[in-house]
């Protein structure tokens, strides 16, 4: 492979990873609709999962463009397979109770956050590009999960209970957003060349933010000696499987169906 | 200088680029139809090629924002409805958008259908403090966002998001009304 072809497929990879990871939590939340609490967060958590999708649909369809194989962003979100998506499993992972769907938002969106904000000047201006703007939304929904923690962990004893539950269901998925890269790989390639930012320098800051909101919540950082991984390669829970085929089944059903 | 035999032909005639910016600006936001793209600062530039072929930038609001499609389209239509139908509309993602590119004007007729517009964009806002979470939670007014009913500057945060992405649903605490605000972003 000569080294454009090398570092094209390198940059269409790491595009694919950052955007399943918002497609797939964008479907998950999609599942609140009409369920949520109260139609205020009906509304918020539609917003959330809408802005999650244009950042799947723009990564995709950039991951499309680099790979070069003709691909759209629809053949890579309704034609590929559970092995074939890099997403982290914590995004797959079910909604649960409400206080675990925010649990999981406020452990995703303070990574993403401080992933965007890094992305902004990657040296790929297309993917700067859409950092950039994702990083302004972000920083909403990584407020709003942070007031519900809050709200619910210093709330009532059945809403602390169910908030420290809730986040002991998503905690140990956490580790997997922050897995270094493989030394010599492509992707470590990428993050020399300042073009991808490598997962594990993003892990302090995250934890700078994200502790002192569980301490103002009363809630106790989850001891945990479990660390599940291999989203990012392939390896999905078997929760997945049920969320592609709610996703894909009716593109795959009928191929040429238009809105 | 307006040359007569040339304009008097509109199909091959060359539109100049402030024919084209008027044609484009004037569409309307399909969600909040009183203001046009131009007020919400959305329209980025022109260009006129030396062979009449017209490109016209957009940016999109939010990633996700569902009217960008239509939006194109409208912009497509109103150039091609004064007989340019070369209209190429591209969607460029950098500089990102910002509430601070809302005219004057748009303010003004946003506030005019009952949404609160956006402050001026300073980080601060956009990465409220745990304080500030808890001060809502207690339902403490935590910033002055005019209510655009009464005027007063007495209002809370009910939900962080509202009926689109890019506001929020706020309560006047003097007369009690909701209302929309325009996020600052």
């Amino acid at each position: 492979m000569s080294p454009a072809a090398a570092l094209d497929s390198a940059v269409a990879r790491y595009s694919l990873a950052l955007g399943d990871d918002a497609l797939v939590l964008c479907q998950r939340l999609c599942e609140w609709a009409t369920r949520a609490p109260a139609i205020e967060e009906d509304v918020a958590l539609m917003n959330v999962a809408l802005d999650l999708l244009g950042q799947a649909r723009s990564f995709l369809t950039y991951a499309a463009e680099r790979e070069g194989l003709g691909r759209t962003e629809d053949d890579l979100a309704y034609l590929r397979d559970e092995r074939d998506f890099s997403n982290v499993q914590l995004v797959e992972i079910e909604n649960g109770d409400f206080a675990t769907t925010m649990a999981r938002q406020l452990v995703f969106s303070a990574y993403q956050y401080q992933l965007y904000e890094a992305l902004s000047s990657s040296a790929d201006e297309q993917i700067a590009a859409i950092s950039e703007k994702a990083f302004k939304e972000v920083s909403y929904h990584r407020d709003h999960a942070a007031r519900w923690v809050v709200r619910l962990g210093d709330g009532t004893q059945e809403s602390h209970r169910r908030m420290a539950a809730g986040l002991e269901t998503v905690w140990p998925f956490a580790g997997e957003l922050f897995e270094p890269f493989e030394v010599g790989s492509e992707l470590s390639g990428l993050t020399e060349m300042s073009i991808a930012r490598d997962p594990a320098s993003l892990h302090d800051p995250w934890s700078a933010f994200v502790t002192p909101v569980l301490a103002e919540a009363t809630l106790e950082i989850p001891a945990t000696a479990w660390a599940p991984s291999g989203g990012r390669s392939g390896l999905h829970t078997e929760a997945f499987g049920y969320l592609l085929a709610e996703l894909q089944h009716l593109h795959r059903s009928f191929p040429d169906a238009k809105w | 200088m307006v040359n007569i035999e040339q304009s008097s032909d509109v199909a091959t005639a060359r539109p100049t680029v402030e024919e084209i910016t008027r044609l484009a600006a004037s569409v309307a936001d399909p969600e909040i139809p009183n203001l046009t793209i131009a007020d919400l600062g959305i329209l980025r530039d022109v260009r006129v090629g030396e062979d009449g072929r017209i490109e016209v930038d957009l940016t999109p609001t939010y990633s996700g924002c569902p009217a960008v499609e239509a939006i194109e389209s409208d912009v497509r239509a109103a150039i091609a409805g004064a007989g340019y139908p070369a209209v190429t509309v591209r969607r460029v993602l950098a500089p990102a958008w910002t509430t601070d590119w809302i005219s004057a004007e748009g303010r003004q007729k946003l506030a005019e259908v009952g949404i609160a517009p956006p402050g001026p964009v300073c980080r601060a806002a956009s990465t409220a403090t745990t304080e500030a979470a808890t001060a809502t939670a207690t339902g403490q007014p935590v910033a002055f966002v005019h209510c655009p009913h009464c005027g007063s500057r007495e209002t809370e945060i009910l939900s962080r998001f509202s009926s689109t992405a890019c506001k929020e649903l706020r309560r006047c605490c003097s007369c009690s009304e909701p209302f929309d605000h325009f996020k600052p972003l």
